[in-house]
């Protein structure tokens, strides 16, 4: 069974290969529609598609498959034309074969949907063009071959193709074994031969579990090490072969260390082949005309950052079709060409890697985003008036902010472009926005090589080590002996200092990592650092070093405290901890202090309530109350049919993955009427030391990702307040407060 | 558990535990530790296993023990469970103990609630008690 599986996963993972690479080609052969090349590739990943298929028992996707291939096979001997109504069947069928492999993945069988209307419909595009066409011409290969091979004669061919044209399930072969004209032996030469023409893979390239590759990755970060420790070793030596095996031993885990880096690299153009798709299907569907040219898909990135700026990218690239790029009525007025350009553009730099999106649409309106500002409450009237343009630009990176004057089905799916910078940001990156009205707009993203080894900064806090990530990091400040006292004011209790005229807010890093407090030290460290937008200083004890530090993720038990971004292992074998800047930033709660120039800030300040950013679940009890708690809360989705509820004392259990887990029922507890009795309960699983408990709801609603404004909040009730998400009232409830008196609870 | 299994034994507070020799990755001595600020009790620190970096949980805390003195330093018992390799902080390492599945019984309606779930149970040993860790119970913290 092991190994079936493991063809089977062969198979999945080399047909959506090929399947990745067949919407690009598809998209090529409309602009060239004559080129064999591309035909002959796609028939033969079509073809592949089937003979596994067929091989490995599912017979939906063959069948599928098939049509596509009789279809491909008659485009590629020129006894079709190609046309926009063909193409888009094609690329349906290829939808279809992509979801059958889906289903197969996820259930291991071709599924139950019903396919046969689309097969239908590829038969029918297919008999509309061929009528004409002899069906002597229309002979597939295989019976080229025979032809040739002098197994069968023109005329028993031409039969049994006329048989399989009329709807005879059977392939060329089989009816030509059937009918007696050949012997079995002769067809399967033919089909050696036919696979013989084909092109066979490059066998230079080898796949590769990642895991593998991560564990290389590892290993030759610990070799790196104990590479580092043995260099510090020799400069007390003088024995002449000791220091030259060490060279040498430095030069080859150098590079290593490169070789393996650069397994992990792939380039940007596997992530780029899917958008000419993207833009396609939108085109179409908004009826616009776009172009997509793209300069540099051989920039290679790692495979970590690649799957990180996947959706970003597709989100920016949709943006730009949706609301950049014109309709062609407008282009042609404007003085433009009937067709939009999307360019994408990646190029290495200074050890980063620079992509651009831009479009020759119209471009950001300035006013229209300047008045959509002042409706949200975002800004005021003379902050308008005042802002550069660089900044009114910025302000579509907002939560909340959205252009779109409609929310389409394309855009304003819950990914605002903030999402976007929020995620860039997340790897390190920059996003910059450069627009010129009636010229189009530029995205400019700038992003790290790799997120596996970044350099930092060493500094230590309160007797403990800490690697701060050289991204985030602007200057170092020192202020010396009295100069240490006198300049860092009290701002009504929160410290600050004078950097060039501005007041820095000051954190202590040993205060808000709760370590002890520094001994009494001569001067003051400030590392003055930037996070979303924000600066703050963070005092240290001492500033040691910078280094390149080997980034590897903490452990599930304390992926819960946001102040930390990973782990790392220095030169003496040590760990340290890796500081998140966000995280410390909002721990400090530099983020969410009054800031002047912050619209949202300025905002909240004025209604007085809370800014809390952050994912939510939202869902629904008792009918249609909305409600919603953090994301981070919820450990997982379940569901339970209501025959698997027990009791155990007054409680509510279920039992879930060996343990007895409590129940609550949200609507029971806030005194709901009951909402309609189900037979499977919807239940978020919360965690909370070590214990899980279900919370019963309606439904699960929706994942947001917002800033909530909580307009009250009253500590010890139930509901932590409420506020406005997906513009209806949705209350939050306060976990803790809900979860006292179970089992939970008495735990701790 | 009808077998004799094998167990990894340990000391803790006085108190002698196993864990199922499978689970078990490896026993090694005092490893320096990084302290995770801010993290749960019960999480020790974090320690470097050969460049990777390894949870340490303080097992003393974690079933609700007094700490242990400044001078003594806890062994690792390093174990493989569903929520990856972690560390266990233990006083002191005993034999691998073969034990007869007949002398096996649950713990007593007594035990305290909290630590109910991380021992599913005793060994009844000749002279002791060997008790047994649940060690992805244990992880649950």
């Amino acid at each position: 069974m092991g190994e079936w599986d493991e063809i089977i996963k062969e198979f999945l993972v080399e047909s959506s290969e090929n399947l990745d690479q067949l919407d690009q080609d598809f998209i090529e052969l409309e602009k060239n529609p004559s080129s064999k090349e591309l035909l002959s590739r796609i028939f033969r990943a079509i073809h592949t598609v089937k003979g596994t298929s067929g091989v490995l028992g599912f017979p939906k996707l063959e069948s599928v498959a098939h049509v596509g291939e009789n279809l491909l096979s008659l485009l590629r001997d020129g006894e079709m034309k190609l046309d926009p109504e063909l193409i888009s069947g094609l690329l349906a069928m290829v939808d279809a074969i992509r979801e059958m492999l889906r289903q197969i993945e996820a259930s291991a069988n071709d599924g139950d949907k019903d396919y046969s209307a689309l097969i239908e419909q590829l038969s029918a595009l297919k008999a509309k063009r061929v009528e004409a066409a002899a069906q002597e011409q229309g002979s597939p290969k295989i019976g080229r071959i025979l032809v040739d091979s002098g197994a069968v004669q023109k005329e028993q061919l031409a039969q049994a193709v006329a048989l399989q044209s009329g709807g005879d399930p059977r392939r060329l072969g089989e009816i030509l074994i059937d009918s007696g004209a050949v012997k079995p032996r002769e067809v399967l030469d033919a089909l050696q031969v036919q696979s013989e023409s084909s092109p066979g893979l490059s066998s230079s390239n080898l796949r590769v579990d990642v895991n593998l590759l991560d564990k290389l990755m590892n290993l030759v970060g610990e070799l790196v090490l104990a590479r580092n420790q043995v260099l510090q070793f020799t400069a007390g030596q003088q024995d002449a072969t000791f220091l030259s095996t060490a060279q040498r031993l430095n030069l080859i885990t150098t590079e290593l260390q490169e070789g393996v880096m650069k397994t992990r690299m792939q380039p940007i153009g596997n992530l780029w082949n899917r958008l000419p798709r993207v833009v396609r299907d939108l085109a179409v569907g908004l009826g616009k005309k776009v172009r997509v040219e793209m300069d540099g898909s051989e920039t290679e990135l790692d495979k970590t950052i690649l799957e990180a700026i996947k959706d970003p990218l597709t989100h920016i690239v949709r943006n730009a079709v949706d609301h950049g790029i014109e309709m062609p009525g407008e282009r042609v007025q404007a003085g433009k060409s009937e067709e939009g350009a999307l360019r994408l553009h990646a190029y290495h730099e200074g050890g980063q890697v620079n992509i651009e999106i831009s479009d020759d649409g119209s471009g950001i309106n300035l006013s229209r985003l300047k008045q959509k500002a002042l409706e949200k409450g975002l800004i005021t009237g003379e902050a308008a008036a005042r802002m550069p343009e660089r900044e009114l630009l910025n302000l579509i990176f907002l939560p909340g902010f959205s252009t779109a004057q409609n929310v389409t089905n394309i855009s304003g799916r819950g990914v605002g472009m903030d999402v976007v910078k929020t995620n860039i940001e997340k790897i390190g990156g920059v996003v910059d926005l450069h627009s010129d009205a009636g010229q189009g707009t530029t995205i400019k993203i700038k992003i790290p090589l790799t997120l596996a080894i970044i350099p930092a900064l060493i500094a230590s806090s309160g007797g403990e080590r800490f690697a701060i990530p050289q991204v985030s990091l602007l200057e170092l400040v020192r202020l010396e002996g009295d100069e240490s006292r006198r300049a860092i004011e009290k701002f009504h209790g929160a410290p600050v200092y004078r950097l060039r005229g501005n007041l820095l807010p000051l954190v202590y890093l040993n205060r808000e990592l709760k370590l002890r407090d520094s001994d009494a030290h001569s001067g003051v460290n400030i590392v003055v650092l930037q996070a979303d937008g924000r600066q703050f200083g963070l005092v240290v004890d001492e500033i040691n070093d910078t280094e390149e530090i080997v980034v590897k993720p903490l452990g599930k038990q304390l992926k819960g405290i946001s102040c930390f971004a990973g782990a790392t292992i220095m030169g003496d074998g040590r760990v340290a901890l890796i500081l998140d800047v966000m995280g410390i930033a909002q721990i400090a709660s530099v983020i969410t202090e009054i800031h002047e120039g912050s619209a949202i800030e300025a905002a909240s300040r004025q209604d007085d309530t809370v800014v809390g950013r952050d994912a939510w679940l939202v869902f629904t009890v008792a009918g249609s109350r909305r409600m919603a708690i953090p994301l981070s809360m919820v450990s997982r989705l379940e569901e339970f049919p209501v025959t698997s509820l027990e009791h155990s004392g007054n409680e509510l259990v279920v039992q879930y993955r060996g343990m007895i887990m409590p129940l609550i029922d949200i609507a029971r507890r806030m005194n709901h009427q009951l909402g309609k009795q189900t037979e499977t309960l919807q239940v978020i699983v919360y965690s909370d030391a070590g214990r899980s408990i279900g919370l019963i709801v309606d439904q699960i609603v929706d994942i947001v990702d917002q800033s909530v404004k909580i307009e009250q909040q009253e500590s010890a009730s139930e509901l932590a307040g409420s506020a406005v998400i997906q513009d209806k009232v949705t209350d939050l409830l306060n976990l803790a407060v809900l979860v006292k008196g179970t089992a939970v609870q008495e735990m701790k | 558990m009808a077998a004799n299994r094998q167990f990894c034994s340990f000391y803790l507070d006085g108190l002698f535990f196993g864990v199922e020799v499978e689970k078990v990755q490896e026993v090694i001595r005092h490893q320096e530790q990084t302290p995770v600020p801010l993290a749960p009790r019960v999480i020790g620190g974090l320690i470097n296993l050969r460049g990777q970096i390894v949870t340490a949980i303080d097992l003393r805390r974690r079933l609700e023990l007094s700490d242990r003195s400044d001078d003594q330093k806890a062994m690792n018992v390093v174990v493989r469970t569903d929520e990856g390799v972690v560390s266990l902080l233990v006083d002191e390492i005993g034999d691998v103990v073969e034990v007869e599945a007949q002398g096996f019984e649950p713990p007593p309606d007594t035990l305290q609630s909290g630590v109910r779930g991380m021992i599913r149970g005793a060994f009844k040993l000749k002279d002791r008690l060997l008790l047994l860790l649940d060690t992805e119970c244990v992880m649950k913290a």
